[in-house]
């Protein structure tokens, strides 16, 4: 018997015709909304279907979240300090949760003292504020053809 | 291929009827993005389903209706009972791509386990639901959901198409709203089964309910003159809850009417209906696509474009090699 893992909705279909859904959600109490405004409708500038969960999030509540929509990334917005707490624990809860085919990233304010800490965490890829939206999206469109 | 599946797909809904998140989140994936799997999941669905009852909550945007969506699923959670809602918005004709954040509003339920919210890109569909939606709410179903929500928004003529899917449809204004022609015009008389004046602390609430009693006083009578069933018109305050409990009443008192009258077996029926009609249409176009070139149906566009065929010969064109592909009708 196959696995839940193995069993995944592209696996009959073209990679490239595939539409990807992304949740996009602050951490913690920040409450800067315009960036990931912005991120959001750029990702839906790019064919992508972005879940948009706003502020006030906790991990457990993003995991929830991403387990019922079956989103292929996970994108955080930081730009209060609060992304290593924050990302720790929401990497606790997906590895928990086996939710290990769930590109994490994160943007906003991120010292680069605290990328290998993040990585740890599971984050796969860390924007500045001076990252460019076609940036973001080749990051993503890349690791998520090559996760298949 | 199919066989394959359909074995994989036995594992996925087990563990979804047990309550695996991950499988219900897969199965819906599966759904949207059609094909064979698609159709081995529908119908093993098809087989599952059938005790689920199905709420639109519909309304132009700005009404309210994911405060309202969020306060139903307190309701129903309050008796005890799990709940699954599809929130449908839409898609950017331009990218394709959704900003889907009607959830945002149901963030109080985010921990429960007993609350499962699917938001959905009506992708290219122009009714305001996505193609997939009916399919959607039947895997749903077979999971084992009694409730199932499905909100979406309204402008003109997409009332109509949330009706054609749920059981009971609630359509949501509010006050100040009540332009009378308007919304004979865009079917939505014929179509609510409940009126909603939600964000009922504003002012223009009983103009608004005198506007709506007038319409549905003049509005024609149903096609069923064996149906009678007078829409009520609920006032609620969606982010305190107030008249929520007196709206989801209506619903089961709508519910009661359609069960006792077979109206409720009779719109299933129509449903199913309008679903194959929508699926033939798909599967006839699907087939053309594959037995003539993008530019021989360029081609055909273009000459109905510039008027040299109409675009009745041009359909004609398209169509003739499916056709022929068919075995030639039996002898009368």
């Amino acid at each position: 018997m196959t696995s839940l893992s193995d069993f995944h909705a592209d696996s009959l279909h073209d990679p490239a015709d595939t539409i990807r859904r992304v949740l996009v959600a602050k951490c913690g109490l920040d409450a800067h909304e315009r960036g990931v405004h912005v991120v959001a409708r750029g990702l839906r500038e790019h064919g992508f279907e972005v879940v948009y969960l706003g502020l006030r999030n906790t991990p457990e509540a993003i995991c929830n979240v991403a387990q019922q929509e079956d989103v292929d990334m996970i994108g955080i917005s930081s730009l209060a300090g609060g992304h290593r707490d924050f990302m720790r624990r929401l990497g606790a809860f997906m590895r928990q949760r086996g939710m290990d085919d769930i590109l994490l990233v994160i943007g906003g304010v991120i010292p680069e003292e605290d990328h290998e800490y993040l990585r740890e965490q599971g984050v796969a890829g860390i924007f500045g504020q001076g990252a460019s939206m076609s940036e973001v999206v080749a990051f993503i469109r890349s690791h998520l053809r090559a996760a298949g | 291929m199919l066989a394959f599946a359909m074995r994989d797909l036995t594992h996925v809904f087990a563990a979804a009827q047990a309550g695996d998140v991950t499988a219900k989140g897969r199965l819906l994936s599966v759904i949207e993005r059609g094909g064979a799997q698609a159709n081995a999941a529908s119908e093993f669905a098809a087989q599952h389903a059938g005790s689920a009852y199905t709420i639109g909550v519909t309304g132009a945007p700005g009404a309210g209706k994911s405060t309202l969506t969020s306060a139903l699923i307190g309701q129903i959670r309050r008796l005890g009972d799990e709940v699954a809602v599809l929130a449908i918005d839409p898609s950017s004709p331009f990218s394709g791509g959704a900003i889907l954040g009607d959830r945002i509003r149901m963030q109080d339920h985010a921990n429960d386990g007993g609350v499962f919210i699917r938001s959905m890109a009506t992708r290219g569909h122009a009714g305001g639901l996505s193609l997939a939606t009916p399919a959607a709410i039947r895997v749903l179903d077979a999971i084992g959901y009694r409730w199932i929500l499905v909100e979406t928004v309204g402008v003109g003529q997409v009332e109509v198409e949330i009706a054609g899917n749920a059981d009971s449809t609630i359509v949501v204004v509010n006050p100040g709203w009540g332009d009378i022609v308007q919304a004979s015009k865009a079917g939505l008389m014929e179509v609510a089964d409940i009126f909603c004046i939600n964000k009922a602390d504003r002012p223009g609430v009983a103009e608004t309910l005198r506007d709506l009693r007038q319409m549905l006083a003049l509005s024609p009578g149903p096609p069923d003159p064996t149906a009678h069933w007078r829409p009520p018109i609920i006032s609620t305050v969606g982010h305190t809850g107030e008249g929520v409990a007196q709206l989801w009443d209506a619903a089961m008192a709508h519910r009661e009417f359609g069960t006792s009258t077979g109206t409720l077996d009779r719109r299933r029926r129509e449903r199913i209906s309008n679903e194959l009609r929508e699926i033939i249409a798909r599967r006839l176009e699907q087939r053309a696509r594959e037995l003539i070139t993008g530019a021989q149906w360029a081609e055909l566009t273009g000459q109905a474009l510039t008027g040299q065929i109409s675009p009745v010969a041009a359909a004609e064109a398209i169509l003739a090699p499916v056709l022929r592909s068919l075995p030639p009708s039996p002898m009368p």
